[in-house]
């Protein structure tokens, strides 16, 4: 018998509120606020509270799928990256870089955001970058 | 009194008498439910006093039913206050837990917290230590009563618009065991309307409250916009009290509402 409780973060949203995911025999089978997290002093809203239930979910993305004749394949990293960045360079192309615009995340760190509104302008070479919120 | 607890929990773990203790733990900087099964990990035990008296206390006896489920031949020791131990005894009538496998070890609550929490018996009896603190009167209640019908629908009514609906407050209910939820039956709570049906949403889980809340707050502390539960369900509890003359935790024997036990 093995339980435990891990404190983490929520992966949500941007708030960052913190909980313990419960852990029995290796599964996770609840999630219970940190009480003593300044952050969100033992509250969560209804998608915090049931992290247990959609990171195991069957439903849950595992790999990258790349869409074909109307239907989703499962492929690797290596070639769904390969597959977006030839398009991305088509479509700026043919149209332009201010045809392409970035969303970055709040969930994601700062420094991974940096990278991304980087990557719109100095890459991409448009000032297309907006917060996830916007979508 | 950690002290106390500690020496118990050693005595338990060493003698065998149970598989682990259900209790909390001082974990990166925080207060985290936690299973003990070594002795060398008690030194990380606390009662749950972070700032202030109580202010880290979590749904153990929820934990604790998790693992009985899981193991349902094992017997465990639990962490308990006064509330706590009204939790396992109603538990027991309900049962979800059996008091062969459990083993209650009680702290009681200092003055500050029973004052606080409107608490008739701020002490378990299976405890550590002596009571340090008498019953306390619900002062909210008393507050909430003394107002006109109409200025308490109104007020209720307020509190109740502010819900966001995260079932937190089931969700944290120790008492809460049910494998289907009326709050999750399409007929009753619509999926996906925001914000709920008001006062449904919070009567439904009220009248469900009635004679199974051992009032212990942790509701209250995890609603997210402060609505007042505990005051609610305070009232409801008196009202079975009055008509049935039962109050969940207390009085042992079976449930006037649990009807599946009727012969
Ligand atoms: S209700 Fe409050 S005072 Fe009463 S036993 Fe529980 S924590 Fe202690
Ligand atoms: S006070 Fe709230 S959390 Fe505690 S038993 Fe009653 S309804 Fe459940
Ligand atoms: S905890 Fe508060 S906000 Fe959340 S569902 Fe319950 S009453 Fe509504």
């Amino acid at each position: 018998m093995e339980f435990k409780t891990v404190l983490t973060v929520c992966p949500y949203c941007g708030c960052g509120c913190n909980f313990y995911l419960e852990v029995l025999d290796g599964k996770v089978i609840g999630t219970i606020p940190c009480k003593t997290s300044p952050v969100n002093e033992g509250k969560l809203c209804i998608k915090g509270w049931n992290v247990h239930e959609f990171i195991q979910d069957p439903d849950r993305l595992t790999m990258p799928l790349i869409r074909e004749n109307g239907s989703f394949r499962e492929a690797g990293w290596d070639e769904a990256l390969d597959l977006v960045a030839s398009k991305l360079k088509k479509i700026k192309e043919q149209h332009g870089p201010d045809s392409i615009g970035l969303f970055a995340s709040a969930k994601i760190t700062n420094e991974e955001n940096y990278v991304i509104q980087k990557f719109a302008r100095a890459v991409i070479g448009t000032n297309n970058v907006d917060h996830c919120a916007r979508l | 009194m950690i002290e106390k607890v500690i020496e118990r929990v050693k005595e338990l773990l060493e003698g065998g008498e149970i598989k682990g203790f259900v209790g909390l733990c001082n974990k990166n900087g925080h207060t985290a439910p936690y299973l003990f099964t070594e002795v060398a990990e008690l030194d990380h035990l606390v009662v749950g006093d972070f700032q202030n008296p109580g202010d880290a206390r979590y749904p153990l006896n929820k934990l604790l039913i998790d693992l009985y489920r899981a193991y349902p031949e094992e017997k465990f020791g639990v962490l308990v206050r006064g509330c706590d131990e009204r939790g396992l005894n109603d538990l027991y009538v309900w049962n979800q837990l059996t008091p062969k496998n459990v083993v209650a070890v009680g702290i009681p609550c200092p003055q500050e917290l029973a004052d606080a929490c409107g608490c008739p018996k701020p002490y378990p009896d299976n405890s550590v230590a002596e009571p340090i603190a008498e019953g306390a009167e619900a002062q909210d209640l008393i507050r909430m009563e003394a107002l006109g019908v109409k200025e308490r629908f109104t007020q209720w009514m307020e509190v109740f618009s502010k819900c966001i609906k995260c079932y937190g407050c089931r969700d944290i209910c120790p008492m809460c065991f049910c494998k289907e939820c009326s709050l999750e039956l399409d007929e009753l709570i619509p999926r996906g309307e925001m914000p709920p049906e008001i006062p449904i949403f919070h009567l439904v889980r009220a009248v469900h409250m009635a004679g199974r809340c051992i009032d212990c707050g942790l509701c209250n502390e995890a609603c997210p916009v402060d609505i007042p539960l505990r005051t609610l369900y305070k009232k409801v509890g008196d009202i079975v009290y009055r008509k049935f003359n039962y109050r969940p935790g207390f009085d042992k024997g079976k449930s006037p509402l649990n009807v599946l036990e009727n012969k």
